[in-house]
């Protein structure tokens, strides 16, 4: 590929794109630097296949052939004497030059949303990414480029799509999940199959109308394009709930709903497609067609939880390999992906089923640096999936043909409301005996209000056959579809969920007692059941918890301490409290203090101190002071004794000291200084007084609680009992 | 009305209905389990409730064993244990465990959670002396740990230890240093709780479970 103009002909950035209502001067000056960059990216022949590759194997790369005016050559060529100083060959890194441009230009755009942050309050973000993607594809289209193909159905569900499920997967609350995972499978399955088949019969009946010219769209063919848009969709879901705290339950059941449905989705669209092609249907393809459903929905979980194990296995063993821990992560759960696709069965499933299996055995596993890595890279990932995913559906939106039918179009987005929010109604009702905290209205109205689509079924609508008559306008009212539910119920969303006042979720603080509290009252109800003979979820999971200690930890983690979540949680705050306590004394090292801050610094005390200094001046210019401290503690006493020496010296001195302190008694510190001579004699400072521990410790110094004390204190005390 | 002759009268269940609030159906319920527990007889005793084998596994078994015998969960206001307790002071320490109707008002919302709570507390303070002292706490912990595997005696003190200390902490403020930390008061005991949905999570739905077919409880 040539490069039609230079790269350093830059044009002039049109910084009258963007209003000023953003606010800000630094926001415009970053608008120029993005559109500069986009601009140079136009400049650029863009029309060919970009793939992104977010794995190391399965790059392009693409090798021009070396002609002999370019390049650094072996030998100088006869003809053109001169040897090149500086030569350009961009058709060799055009590929992973121009996937670089376009996701650093993404998160450009990302960094810049934030700079004004009430924008961020309001407008979810992939709002304004779609935005911004809009006026990008308006700049590509005015001078005719191509959009690099994201959203082509390959690159999409191989390459955008994978991150953004394994994300969710990763950090589901897994508690939460599992006991209401009958709520979420019924929405998912039965909400979905509710909604397209409702859609679907609807949209055929309005077809009829012959107002709107679209007569001659068929039941298979509308029953096609219901199944893709009645689909809720995770990307969308996700960026949107995330901001807003609706309580556990609800966010629960949106966020499994939406990845769980994706094996209904999946049925439907291939049945019907399979079934537009054929031209009639038989019973028993319906028969089939539920047999499928079963096959891709319970395969994808099967494959999902043998990866998963799989994985956890193979953790067991890494304990020399830690740098390459986190890759046995990615690369099984993206293994688990593929297989799925291979077979055509629920890749989204089995791959939230691998994180989920995954990520118990495998944090037990790995060291502390590669959870952090794992949780890092996985949401970085997912990140950056999503933010181009938004952004190019605004590119795209502006780059493709369209057919706009009013009719259609305003039918299918109405449709879409009513059916979505009668099925909640009417699933919750039957649902709500059996659970243990029922959906009130509010909660149901958001359940209803909060089914945003969005990629998934841009990308599967480019894929329907073009045998297809109209499938410009499915492709038009889907974006119409996505746009409507993003933009409008994305940004409505929030002050909606204030405004009826859903019971929002406490983000309270893990507290030990919180967490002991909740263990007691699970085995109390347990036990109580066990009493009066019932069973519930909590029967379950108790024999799950058997199962999982006896056989699955002994094979899956390689040193199997049983360990129970206060233990676990309990370790936790101990960690952060001592990562708090060095930050707090590193601030403030400096020779004389440091070993002092380091014991028990507290002005009262129980103990008291004597203290017993011995100065020994070696020459003029160097003295030793040695000191002997010795502490008594009494628990009776209430003498205070405070040591205190000033350091006085009347010219420059050095000093170092040491001080030792054993077992809280005894404490020894050495102190050496040199100073010039003629100095005047010099003593030393100390505050010494150890504090013993009693045997309660509440009558510990301990002013504000449990180990908030950023005075100091030994990183043992409390517990040496 | 300590043991009732044939409690299988309508009027006695409609009764106790009016006076606990559960429906005639669970009453019925909790009536054949409780015939199961006690052999048809008509006071139920501790040795019956130990004698449940799916309760074997429950770390806190005694604690919740203790629970039914205590006065103080029977609404009276004495403190002690008894030996034996009736169908009705059986269904008394059940309202304990009633479901969270929907449709209450803030008052009545409360009052449940008190009532939760106190149960909860009462389960901790075996002194009955009104505060829950270390002791006590550290006996909860260790017994919540017990059956999660080989915890040091050390770790389970230390625990305990540290949630002391994050209650003195919540409730008191900053503690002069020579201030003694007696126990948690119900009152702290709520504060601490107080982000804590209680209402929603202690409840035990009274299905109509055929008891008979159920491996766990006795057989007869």
């Amino acid at each position: 590929h040539l490069v039609k103009l230079g790269v350093h002909e830059v044009p002039p950035p049109s910084s009258g794109l963007l209003t000023p209502t953003m606010g800000g001067f630094v926001q415009i000056k970053l608008a120029v630097y993005f559109l500069t960059i986009g601009l140079v990216l136009l400049n650029l022949p863009c029309g060919s296949y970009t793939e992104i590759p977010p794995k190391p194997p399965g790059t392009v790369t693409v090798l021009p052939p070396v002609t002999p005016a370019e390049g650094p050559q072996a030998f100088p060529d006869a003809e053109n004497s001169n040897l090149p100083v500086f030569t350009m060959n961009y058709a060799r890194i055009q590929v992973p030059f121009e996937v670089t441009l376009w996701v650093l230009l993404a998160s450009f755009a990302k960094i810049g949303f934030h700079v004004y942050h009430k924008i961020t309050f309001w407008v979810p973000e992939s709002c304004l990414l779609i935005s911004i993607g809009l006026m990008v594809g308006a700049i590509m289209h005015s001078v005719h480029e191509e959009p690099p193909a994201v959203l082509s159905y390959n690159v999409f569900f191989l390459f955008m799509l994978p991150p953004i499920v394994l994300e969710s997967g990763y950090f589901i609350p897994t508690r939460p999940f599992f006991e209401n995972v009958g709520t979420v499978l019924w929405f998912a399955v039965v909400g979905t199959l509710w909604n397209s088949i409702g859609i679907g019969m609807s949209l055929y009946a309005v077809c009829q109308i012959e107002a709107f010219e679209v007569q001659d769209i068929n039941l298979q063919e509308n029953m096609l394009f219901a199944a893709i848009i009645s689909a809720v969709d995770p990307v969308a879901v996700l960026s949107v709930f995330e901001d807003v705290s609706v309580n556990e339950q609800l966010y629960i059941v949106v966020f499994g709903e939406c990845l769980f449905n994706d094996a209904v989705t999946v049925v439907l669209y291939n049945m019907f497609n399979f079934v537009a092609e054929m031209p009639e249907v038989e019973p028993v393809d319906v028969f089939l067609g539920v047999a499928r459903f079963f096959v891709v929905g319970l395969g994808g979980m099967g494959f999902g939880v043998i990866f998963g194990f799989v994985a956890s296995f193979t953790t067991r063993f890494t304990s020399n390999v830690r740098e390459i821990e986190p890759l046995f992560i990615f690369m099984y759960s993206y293994l688990a992906y593929l297989v799925a696709e291979l077979f055509s069965i629920s890749s989204i499933m089995a791959i939230v089923t691998c994180a989920l299996t995954m990520k118990y055995y495998v944090e037990e596993n790995v060291s502390q640096r590669s959870c952090t890595t794992i949780r890092h890279v996985v949401k970085m990932l997912g990140t950056i999936s999503e933010t181009l995913i938004f952004f190019f559906l605004g590119v795209v939106t502006i780059t493709t043909e369209h057919e706009w039918n009013w009719g259609y179009i305003m039918f299918t987005l109405l449709l879409a409301l009513v059916w979505r929010g009668l099925g909640v109604l009417v699933l919750t009702q039957i649902i709500n005996p059996f659970r243990t905290i029922p959906f009130n209205f509010k909660d149901q109205f958001i359940l209803g209000y909060g089914g945003l689509r969005g990629a998934i079924s841009f990308a599967l609508v480019f894929t329907l056959p073009d045998s297809i008559g109209r499938k410009k306008l499915f492709v038009t009212t889907t974006i119409c579809m996505i746009m409507f539910t993003v933009f409008i119920q994305g940004i409505s969303i929030r002050p909606l969920i204030e405004f009826i006042n859903v019971r929002r979720t406490n983000r309270n603080l893990e507290t030990i007692n919180v967490e002991i509290h909740s263990r007691l009252i699970e085995h109390t109800i347990a036990g109580v059941e066990d009493l009066c003979g019932q069973w519930s979820h909590y029967y379950w999971k108790d024999k799950f918890l058997k199962f999982n200690n006896r056989i699955l930890r002994k094979i899956l983690i390689r040193d199997n301490r049983a360990e129970s979540s206060i233990v676990a949680l309990y370790k936790k705050l101990e960690l952060q409290n001592a990562m708090e306590i060095l930050d707090t004394v590193s601030g403030d090292i400096n020779a004389g203090s440091s070993i002092v801050s380091l014991q028990y610094v507290y002005p009262l005390s129980h103990s008291s101190a004597c203290f017993l200094s011995l100065s020994l001046s070696l020459s003029r210019s160097l003295s030793l002071a040695c000191s002997l401290s010795l502490a008594c503690s009494l628990s009776l006493s209430f003498s205070l004794s405070l040591l205190l020496a000033f350091s006085l010296s009347l010219s420059l001195s050095l000093s170092l000291s040491l001080s030792v302190s054993f077992c809280g008694l005894v404490t020894l510190s050495v102190s050496l200084s040199l100073c010039p001579p003629g100095c005047l004699s010099y003593t030393s400072f100390h505050i010494v007084h150890p504090s013993s521990l009693t045997h309660y410790p509440f009558n510990l110094n301990r002013s504000d609680g449990y180990l908030r004390n950023p005075e100091g204190f030994g990183l043992g005390s409390i517990y040496q009992g | 009305m300590g043991a009732s002759q044939s409690a299988g009268t309508e009027h006695e269940f409609q009764d106790l209905a009016d006076r606990t609030g559960f429906s005639l159906e669970q009453i019925g319920n909790i009536n054949k389990r409780f015939r199961q527990l006690t052999n048809n007889e008509e006071t139920l005793s501790r040795e019956d409730l130990a004698s449940i084998p799916a309760l074997d596994n429950n770390p806190i078994r005694a604690q919740i064993i203790n629970a039914f015998f205590d006065k103080r969960n029977l609404h009276q206001n004495e403190t002690g244990t008894v030996q034996e307790i009736g169908f009705e002071e059986f269904l008394l320490v059940m309202t304990h465990f009633r479901p969270a109707a929907m449709g209450l008002t803030e008052e009545e919302r409360e009052n449940l959670r008190r009532e939760k709570l106190r149960f909860l507390f009462n389960m901790h303070d075996t002194d009955s002396d009104g505060t829950i002292t270390l002791e006590e706490y550290r006996w909860v912990v260790e017994e919540l740990l017990s059956k999660a595997g080989i915890i040091g005696q050390e770790t389970a003190k230390a625990i305990a230890d540290a949630a002391m200390l994050e209650v003195a902490g919540t409730t008191r403020g900053k503690m002069e240093p020579d201030e003694f930390y007696e126990g948690i008061t119900f009152e702290n005991f709520l504060q601490i709780l107080k982000t804590f949905d209680i209402e929603t999570r202690m409840h035990v739905r009274f299905l109509n479970m055929d008891t008979a077919t159920l491996r766990c409880g006795k057989s007869k």
